[in-house]
């Protein structure tokens, strides 16, 4: 008898048959637990976040009245409220569009020109400060901005306090210090989360060919004129998906503004505030979805505007 | 009148490596001239030096008699065709081959319209409207040449511009590129590593060994009198005899090169130089056989016509030559 053909096969060796004649079964068995973690979990906790928002807190009792209502979402729309609303979407615009500004050298020259090491020092500048605690960072960051820190000490000692002190007394945005001010608030805000501004960016313009400039510059486009053209609208998808972090980190963060500024009230410390200590779990959920539809309308502008073309 | 392109004593240092070293060079207007070598040789670094991608280490370059050494690449009459093609992807045909005209300020209408004519020049007339990735690359191909000429250009270059199609377009793209040359008569140079696209499409051309012009000429000089044994190995693969087997032929003690296909089976008793060895391999081809023989332990390659008689492997064979075919290189 001529030996076998195909030798006798243990169970590992029949599952890995089993997979090879379905392939889809194990495409089904590892998606299985994610998608049941962002169905259930997620999108479950998103739909009972949304329909908390339409239900109303009885005024007299304090108690939830599970009853569909827009009266929450009217009370968005009282001055108070709305005030923390704008107050937040001002600060999460400036923080984007700062964090983009200073980005965008950092992810140029990284996409560019960095090479080996000076690569590999560009992923641990970018990636270190994500390394400590946040809380440890803002608290620094209250020790350097204070009255009594080292940027106001360097400002003495280079004779550039008057520039601090203007800064200081500009009206609406100024304080008695940089850490009481709503100019604090910015910077830390722009340090906390320009990483995630920067590496996207730099994936995206990394993705630009070399060729692609080069063939904008030999048909005569100036550097300005590539740069519009060609680099800023093949980035675009990168800038845009940095501007999603930036903006929507700053939009839902509640800590920042109630270590570092003015003690003003933001979406993320009245969604805090509300839920804890005043109980107002519907309030708490409506402000809770606004940040939702800045950001739908901010991608719907995005993708009107042509941003997700080059993807 | 100054030649298109004039090359100075050119080098281009990168660190240690030589890419060009010390290349004179002068390219005539109206002139299709090919800059041919394997990769490394410093052919493609010489391109860029004309576009003003890289600037010379030492020497000078003047493109229509005028030193380029402080005009940038945008302001360079001189196009280029990039290997890659390099089409924007977020623009249009249309849009892509206006963009030269547009970022220069013509009005949108004006420049569509050259635009559309330069397409209708490439044969891709109403291919307008669509994206780069939604084309062949042959298409990609035409578009990256009607983005390069629709500016009117000087000097076209051209990287490699056929590297990325398959045989059959390779070709028709050939004969095109040529008659589209003849037509427009800019100076086209272009820079490819297939010696057969060099030869049949050039007026003349330039080997690149090592960041040096190893010889300069027309394709039949440089295939029927290469200077170098370098051209001779490069440039369509001939056989390279050591000087003791020229002298044995009747030749001087020097290297020489002799063509596959000058060599013939010998009838009986041809008068001539001869070649005996036995058959160690062969080749079909097609248009005939390759077969290759040892001779005083040199591997002799030899292209009988269909049709010959071949012997078998192991066989012996004589195989004879025009005494003329035998040519003598000098350099070393």
């Amino acid at each position: 008898m001529s030996p076998a053909v195909f030798p006798s096969r243990s169970v590992a060796s029949r599952l890995t048959t089993l997979f090879w004649r379905h392939p889809r079964l194990l495409l089904g068995l590892l998606l299985a637990p994610p998608l049941l973690w962002l169905g259930l979990v997620y999108l479950g906790a998103l739909a009972a976040l949304l329909l908390q928002s339409f239900y109303s807190i009885d005024d007299f009792s304090g108690l939830i009245v599970p009853e569909l209502t827009l009266k929450t979402y009217a009370q968005l729309f009282r001055p108070s409220n709305f005030d923390v609303i704008t107050r937040t979407l001002l600060m999460a615009l400036s923080v984007t569009v700062a964090s983009g500004v200073i980005a965008f050298p950092v992810a140029y020259y990284a996409a560019r020109f960095a090479r080996g090491r000076w690569k590999a020092a560009f992923y641990l500048g970018v990636m270190l400060p994500l390394w400590s605690s946040y809380l440890v960072k803002v608290y620094a960051w209250k020790l350097i901005l204070a009255k009594e820190g080292i940027v106001t000490w360097a400002a003495t000692a280079t004779h550039t306090d008057w520039l601090l002190d203007a800064a200081l007394s500009l009206p609406g945005i100024g304080g008695s210090s940089l850490s009481t001010s709503y100019i604090g608030t910015f910077l830390v805000f722009c340090y906390v989360w320009l990483p995630y501004m920067i590496l996207p960016m730099q994936a995206a313009l990394e993705r630009v060919p070399t060729s692609m400039l080069e063939a904008s510059a030999d048909l005569g486009a100036t550097a300005g004129q590539t740069f519009r053209t060609v680099t800023l609208p093949l980035a675009l998808p990168g800038i845009i998906a940095g501007s999603i972090f930036t903006f929507s980190l700053t939009l839902g963060d509640y800590i920042i503004p109630q270590i570092i500024g003015n003690s003003a009230s933001f979406i993320g410390m009245a969604v805090y505030q509300l839920q804890g200590t005043a109980g107002n779990v519907p309030l708490a959920a409506a402000f809770a979805v606004v940040p939702i539809l800045i950001m739908l309308v901010y991608l719907t502008l995005a993708r009107r505007a042509g941003a997700f073309d080059a993807l | 009148m100054s030649p298109a392109v004039e090359f100075r004593a050119v080098s281009r240092h990168f660190g240690p490596v030589k890419a060009v070293d010390a290349v004179d060079l002068t390219i005539a207007e109206g002139a299709f001239f090919a800059m041919l070598g394997p990769s490394g040789s410093g052919k493609t670094t010489c391109l860029r030096l004309i576009s003003g991608f890289e600037q010379p280490s030492y020497g000078q370059i003047r493109i229509f008699g005028e030193d380029v050494s402080a005009v940038p690449p945008h302001l360079r009459n001189v196009n280029t065709v990039f290997q890659d093609y390099a089409l924007f992807p977020h623009m249009n045909v249309r849009d892509n081959v206006a963009y030269g005209l547009m970022v220069k300020g013509m009005g949108r209408a004006a420049r569509h319209a050259k635009a559309e004519a330069m397409l209708d020049l490439v044969k891709l007339d109403g291919y307008g409207g669509r994206k780069p990735a939604q084309l062949s690359g042959g298409q990609r191909q035409r578009v990256a040449l009607a983005r390069a000429l629709v500016g009117e250009p000087r000097v076209l270059l051209l990287d490699e511009p056929l590297g990325a199609l398959d045989l059959k377009l390779r070709e028709a793209m050939q004969d095109e590129l040529k008659s589209l040359q003849r037509r427009l008569g800019i100076t086209f140079v272009f820079v490819t590593h297939d010696q057969g696209e060099a030869l049949s499409m050039a007026d003349s051309l330039a080997v690149f060994h090592n960041g040096k012009i190893a010889q300069i000429g027309t394709p039949s000089q440089i295939y029927t009198q290469p200077a170098t044994r370098f051209v001779a190995d490069f440039v369509g693969s001939s056989n390279l005899l050591p000087p003791a087997l020229t002298a044995s032929l009747g030749g001087p003690p020097k290297w020489s090169s002799l063509r596959p296909e000058a060599l013939h089976l010998a009838q009986s008793a041809a008068p001539g130089p001869a070649l005996t060895g036995t058959v160690q391999g062969q080749r079909y081809l097609g248009l005939g056989t390759r077969v290759t023989l040892a001779v005083q332990g040199t591997e002799i390659a030899a292209f009988l016509p269909a049709g010959t008689q071949v012997p078998p492997e192991g066989a012996p064979i004589t195989l004879t030559f025009a005494p003329a075919a035998l040519h003598v290189i000098d350099a070393e």
